[in-house]
């Protein structure tokens, strides 16, 4: 196989992984802070990616400028959804916020089906089939948009937390829950902001999927489980490790699919969590917990 | 008066942590609570602070009722705590702690001014400005838990156990730095497993048994009375 098309198919996993590391993001921060795990993180992935197609086939709104907006209505959903339900299941047992979510998540698919049918929608940009080269390389132009915006996305992100003092009033609830209560942070605020932060990451990457992938609303539960793969494989809890994790998955699936077949892609993403599990249970940048 | 609590009970579950216990705290007064690992210490502090809903009585900071009111809204009053176990943000630097400490509505404004006051107090803090909390020593977080609380500006401070786990040395600074605060004006409530010292402290003392207040007067009426001598202080 000539070394070109190898590079090719590696870098265009990378652009995808990227995207997938976005989605994964959400659930991480989400996990991280508010320590429930979002079972229905796939299904408000399928919210965005129907919102894109909606504003696309109706108004020919272009997915990459729809983008803030859409992560904007996933914000509101994530942060309503978590002021007004999941608050109230932070400190119940682990199935109880299992059920919940997983219950929020067959809701989502169902009414997308009622709505919408089960047949696959597409976005056709009028760049569906650009590509960039460079040199040997060829890069298709959606995935590139793609994985750029999930670095802007994602680095925007890391900012937040790093520099505001909002940022750094929710990493204080999840370093210290009873010492942001002692100096007066609103918990239940800061829980619903992550939430929305969560949501907002998985709205930006599924409106960039949509430039990858079709839509059905079956593809909702296969991406709860790829985002939930990536998360354990890079550290629960860490953000970096979710994004580098994407990367892997995005890589690992692209050349699988080269290699052997696109069908078995799925099989090599279980396989690194299995290997991951194995020899580095906390995952790639996760910190032991006692 | 500052704070008065009138007959509050107190449930965990089914089980009566506080028996319709009553306190009146003056303004600018040390007011020191003894008792028992066990006693409902912490748990009165966890229900002034509105971190634990009492089931009846009354909490009045001020005159206004504030049982019942969330966390966050007690803080904003001006009612600080600084926790048993420090509760500082290991992962984030200390700046970051004593930033988050000013992040109350009422203390955004003079943030700059407190936390010159701040380092002026604990001078070894500014040296660790950049380092995670959680690499510092149990007396440097002690400096930093109570460092973070003055950073919210409040008037009355609830001192849960704050010589807990440090050498004889150290718990005499952290006692006198409760002093200086007093004297500057603040109001405080000393919950200490150091009986002796607290009592010395505190211009008025209540003794918790069992969830009740069973005896109180002056610091100095405490220290001399048998039951507190042979029940806390091993005379």
């Amino acid at each position: 196989m000539p070394f070109d098309v190898f590079l090719n198919v590696a870098v265009a996993g990378v652009l995808t992984g990227l995207v997938y590391g976005l989605m994964a993001l959400g659930l991480s921060v989400i996990f991280g802070v508010v320590r429930v795990v979002n079972f229905a993180h796939g299904e408000m992935m399928t919210i965005a990616m129907y919102l894109a197609v909606v504003l696309f086939s109706s108004f020919h709104l272009d997915p990459l400028v729809m983008l803030v907006p859409i992560a904007a209505v996933l914000f509101a959903f994530g942060y309503v959804l978590q002021a007004g339900l999941i608050n109230r299941f932070v400190t119940r047992p682990e199935h109880s916020q299992f059920l919940l979510l997983v219950a929020l998540g067959i809701i989502i698919v169902n009414t997308l089906l009622i709505v919408f049918g089960p047949d696959a929608r597409t976005v056709q940009t009028s760049y569906a089939y650009d590509s960039f080269q460079l040199g040997p390389l060829i890069v298709d132009a959606t995935k590139l948009y793609a994985g750029a915006a999930a670095l802007i996305v994602a680095a925007l992100l890391f900012a937040f937390f790093r520099f505001t003092l909002i940022g750094k009033a929710v990493r204080a609830c999840a370093d210290n829950y009873t010492g942001a209560l002692v100096i007066g942070l609103n918990v239940g605020r800061l829980y619903a902001l992550t939430f929305g932060l969560g949501a907002a990451c998985v709205g930006a990457a599924g409106t960039m999927m949509t430039l990858i992938i079709d839509v059905t609303p079956s593809v909702g539960p296969t991406y709860t489980l790829l985002a939930f793969i990536i998360v354990v494989t890079g550290g629960l809890g860490s953000m970096p490790g979710a994004l580098i994790a994407g990367v892997l998955i995005g890589l690992t699936e692209a050349l699988a699919g080269l290699l052997f077949t696109p069908s078995a892609k799925s099989m090599f993403a279980f396989g690194i969590l299995v290997l991951v599990l194995l020899f580095r249970p906390q995952g790639i940048l996760g910190t032991r917990r006692s | 008066m500052m704070l008065q609590v009138q007959d509050l009970d107190v449930f965990y579950g089914d089980v009566q942590v506080l028996d319709a216990v009553s306190i009146d705290i003056e303004e600018g007064a040390i007011v020191a609570i003894v008792g028992a690992n066990g006693a409902g210490k912490t748990t009165l502090i966890h229900a002034l602070a509105g971190m634990h809903r009492p089931a009846r009585g009354h909490i009045l900071y001020r005159g206004v009722e504030i049982s019942g009111w969330p966390s966050h809204r007690v803080c904003n009053l001006g009612i600080g705590q600084v926790a048993e176990g420090r509760q500082v943000f290991p992962s984030l630097s200390v700046d970051d702690n004593l930033d988050l400490g000013a992040v109350l509505p009422r203390a955004r404004a003079d943030r700059l001014k407190n936390r010159k006051r701040v380092l002026d107090l604990f001078p070894g803090l500014a040296q660790r400005a950049g380092q995670p909390a959680g690499t510092l020593s149990g007396g440097e977080q002690q400096m930093l838990a109570i460092g973070r609380c003055l950073m919210g500006a409040p008037q009355f401070i609830m001192f849960d156990e704050p010589s807990l786990g440090l050498a004889p040395a150290l718990v005499r600074d952290v006692l006198a730095t409760i002093a200086e605060l007093n004297r500057d004006g603040l109001t405080c409530l000393l919950v200490e497993q150091n009986v002796a010292l607290s009592l010395k402290l505190a211009r008025r003392a209540y003794v918790l048994e069992n969830g009740r207040i069973v005896l109180s007067g002056s610091g100095a009426e405490l220290l001399a009375d048998d039951r507190v001598r042979s029940a806390y202080l091993g005379l």
